[in-house]
C-alpha cells in the first residue's frame, strides 16, 4: 500500500520565543525547529502499516528550505522518498491555501492512505487534515489512536472526549489524523541514515502552482497573553520557596 | 448574509438528549458576537429527533431555533452532518457559523468551511469588536502566545471557541420560534461506518470528586522520577494525577489523566509539578479552587491560571516541599 504522511516542521517545545518586528510572527534566527510532535507519530503509524503490509511510505512537506532537515530525519527513519514544496512565506497563507497546495500534490501521487498529525504544535488549528480530505473527495477520520487495514477499507478507532472510543470502518483511499502517544517512536539508526543520503527528495517550488486565491482568515497580529490571574511568585532557595508554600497551604488556602 | 448562527452539539445517552456542555459557552459567545455585529442569534441542532434538544433551546433569547432532522443524523458520521449542515448553511445565508470546539466539531467543521471555500477559525478564546468587524483571539505555540484574526470576503466566517472561554449563565432566557429543517441526505453519500461507542475500563480513581490533586507532567523527565511526586500526594492525603505524556508512556494509568481526553477536576487545590500547561491540560483543572504551579519555565502557560508558583527545579522543589508538609502537619 502507498502510503503518505504530510508532516510539518514547527518551533521545538520550549522555546524562548521572540516576536518579530512585523508583529505577526516569530524572530525565526532565535529558533529551533523539529518535527511537529503529531506528524512524528503519523510517520510513525506509516512505517508500522509498510512493515505489516509492505508498501511505500512517502513524506510530503511544506515549507522554506529549514524543513529539508525533517524530511531527512524522516527519510533516515525509514520512509522510502519525499516531496518538499519549498516556500517561505506559507504564513501568509490560511489553512485552505496550505491544504490546495498539499492536495493538489498528493492527486497526483494517487496513494491509498494519508496520514497526518491531529494538529500542528505552532498554530493548532487541528484542520489541514480534515480539509485536504474534503478536497480530494476522500472519507477521513480524525483523532485516530489505532489503525487496522482490511482488504479495500480501514478500521480506525477514535478517541472521543472524556474517556470514550469509537471504531470506525471506512474505504480507501481514505485520510486520517493521528494523535500524539498511540506509539513508541523509533530513532533512526546510523544505517538509516546513511541510506536516507541516497533516497530520493523531490523539491517543487510552491509558486509553480495555481496562484493562491486571496485568503479569508487572516493573522493581524500576535502577543503575549495578558495574565488572568495574579499569580503569587514565591521565592527563595527550595527549601525556603517549600517552606512558605506549605504554610499558604495550611493558613490561606487551609487544606493541610 | 446575515446572523449569526450557532450549531450546539447533543447525543442520545439513556434514551435521552445529553448537550455537549460547551455547546452553552458557544452560544454564549454567538450572543456576544451577534450583539456586537447587531444581528440575530440563530440556533440550530441536528440529530433524528430533535425536538427536544430544539424546544430547550426555544426558551432562549434567539430569533429563531432549527431543529435539523433526519433518521440519517442517528449516529455521528462526518458526511451526514457535513451535508445537512451544508444544505442549512446555504438555505439561511448567516454571515457568521459559530461551533463549541468539541472533537466532533473538529472532525467535520474543517471541511464544511472548505466546502464555502472558507478557513475555520478554530478553538477561539475571546472576542473583541474593531468598529463592526470582530477580530477573533486564538491561543498560539500550546498557549505561549496569543493571535488575532480577522475573517474578510464574503461567505460564511466558521468559528469555534474554546472550552472554558466563554460563560455559559450569560445566555439570555426569551422564546423563539422552532423550524424544523429536513435536509436531503442519502445513506450512500456516507462513506464511513461508526460502531457504538465504548470507554476502555470503568474508571477505578474518581479524580473528579477528589479534594486535593498533585498533577506531573513531563518535567518528571523519567518513570523513576516517579517516587518523588508519589511521596508529595502522599504526605499532603491527595490524590496523584498527570498530564497527557505521562499517561502516554505508560508511567501512569490513563485514568489518572487530568485533561480534554481525561477527567475534569475542580479539586481545593491543584499542585501542577513541571506540567507547562497546554490548553488540552488547562481545559481539565481551569475549575480548581487554587492552583500552585512548580516549574522551571517562567513563562509556561501554567502559570497564567495558578495563583501560587514557584519557579525552580522541580527536582529541589519537591522533596523541599514534601518535607514542610510533612512537618507543618505535624505540628
Amino acid at each position: 500500500m502507498k502510503i503518505i504522511v504530510a508532516v510539518k516542521q514547527v518551533p521545538v517545545r520550549d522555546s524562548v520565543i521572540h516576536i518579530d518586528s512585523s508583529g505577526k510572527w516569530l524572530e525565526e534566527q532565535d529558533l529551533s525547529f523539529e518535527i511537529n510532535e503529531p506528524d512524528a507519530y503519523a510517520l510513525e503509524a506509516a512505517l508500522l502499516l509498510k512493515e505489516k503490509h509492505s508498501g511505500e511510505v512517502v513524506v510530503l512537506c511544506a515549507g522554506p528550505e529549514r524543513a529539508g532537515q525533517t524530511i531527512r530525519e524522516a527519510l533516515a527513519k525509514g520512509a522510502d522518498r519525499a516531496i518538499h514544496i519549498q516556500s517561505d512565506d506559507l504564513v501568509k497563507l490560511d489553512t485552505l491555501g496550505v491544504a490546495r497546495l498539499l492536495a493538489a500534490v498528493i492527486a497526483a501521487e494517487k496513494a491509498d492512505l494519508i496520514l497526518t498529525g491531529l494538529q500542528s504544535d505552532d498554530l493548532g488549528l487541528g484542520q489541514t487534515g480534515v480539509v485536504m480530505a474534503e478536497l480530494l473527495g476522500i472519507p477521513h477520520a480524525t483523532i485516530v489512536m489505532e489503525l487496522e487495514k482490511r482488504e479495500n477499507s480501514i478500521r480506525v478507532k477514535r478517541e472521543l472526549e472524556d474517556g470514550w472510543f469509537q471504531w470506525v470502518e471506512m474505504p480507501l483511499p481514505a485520510l486520517l489524523t493521528i494523535q500524539s502517544g498511540i506509539s513508541k517512536l523509533r530513532y533512526a539508526t546510523l544505517m538509516g541514515i546513511k541510506k536516507a543520503k541516497t533516497k530520493e527528495v523531490r523539491r517543487l517550488d510552491a509558486a509553480q502552482f495555481a496562484a493562491p486565491a486571496a485568503p479569508t482568515v487572516s493573522l493581524d497580529r500576535v502577543y503575549l497573553p495578558h495574565k488572568k490571574k495574579e499569580t503569587r511568585i514565591i521565592g527563595g532557595t527550595p527549601s525556603e520557596a517549600a517552606a512558605k508554600l506549605a504554610d499558604v497551604l495550611k493558613f490561606e488556602v487551609r487544606v493541610l | 448574509m446575515t446572523g449569526v448562527l450557532v450549531v450546539l452539539e447533543y447525543r442520545v445517552q439513556d434514551g435521552r438528549p445529553a448537550w455537549n456542555r460547551i455547546s452553552w459557552e458557544a452560544l454564549a459567545a454567538g450572543q456576544e458576537l451577534a450583539a456586537h455585529i447587531g444581528q440575530p442569534l440563530l440556533a440550530a441542532a441536528a440529530g433524528e429527533s430533535p425536538a427536544a434538544p430544539a424546544a430547550e433551546l426555544a426558551r432562549k433569547k434567539l430569533a429563531r431555533v432549527y431543529a435539523v432532522e433526519h433518521p440519517l443524523l442517528q449516529l455521528y458520521t462526518a458526511d451526514g452532518v457535513t451535508l445537512a449542515l451544508e444544505q442549512l448553511i446555504s438555505s439561511i445565508q448567516p454571515a457568521y457559523v459559530v461551533f463549541p470546539h468539541t472533537y466532533q466539531v473538529r472532525d467535520f467543521a474543517p471541511g464544511l468551511a472548505a466546502r464555502f471555500e472558507q478557513t475555520l477559525i478554530a478553538d477561539v478564546v475571546g472576542i473583541h469588536a474593531d468598529g463592526a468587524q470582530p477580530v477573533f483571539v486564538r491561543q498560539l505555540l500550546q498557549g505561549k502566545l496569543n493571535a488575532d484574526y480577522r475573517h474578510s470576503g464574503d461567505g460564511p466566517c466558521f468559528v469555534s471557541t474554546q472550552a472554558g472561554a466563554f460563560r455559559p449563565e450569560t445566555v439570555e432566557s426569551g422564546s423563539c420560534e422552532v423550524e424544523v429543517f429536513r435536509p436531503q441526505l442519502d445513506a450512500s453519500k456516507i462513506r464511513s461506518v461508526p460502531f457504538e461507542r465504548f470507554r476502555m475500563a470503568e474508571q477505578t480513581v474518581d479524580l473528579t470528586s477528589a479534594p486535593l490533586i498533585v498533577s506531573v507532567g513531563r518535567g518528571i523527565k523519567e518513570k523513576d522520577n516517579l517516587p518523588i511526586v508519589e511521596e508529595l500526594a502522599r504526605a499532603m492525603g491527595a490524590e496523584l494525577a498527570a498530564s497527557r505524556p505521562i499517561c502516554d508512556n505508560g508511567w501512569l494509568p490513563m485514568e489518572r489523566q487530568v485533561g480534554s481526553s481525561g477527567q475534569s477536576v475542580s479539586p481545593k487545590v491543584y499542585i501542577a509539578v513541571g506540567i507547562s500547561g497546554a490548553i488540552q491540560h488547562l481545559v481539565g483543572m481551569k475549575g480548581s479552587k487554587a492552583v500552585v504551579a512548580i516549574n522551571k519555565d517562567e513563562n509556561a502557560p501554567i502559570f497564567e491560571v495558578a495563583d501560587y508558583g514557584i519557579v525552580g527545579d522541580l527536582f529541589e522543589v519537591v522533596p523541599a516541599l514534601t518535607a514542610a508538609v510533612r512537618k507543618v502537619k505535624g505540628a
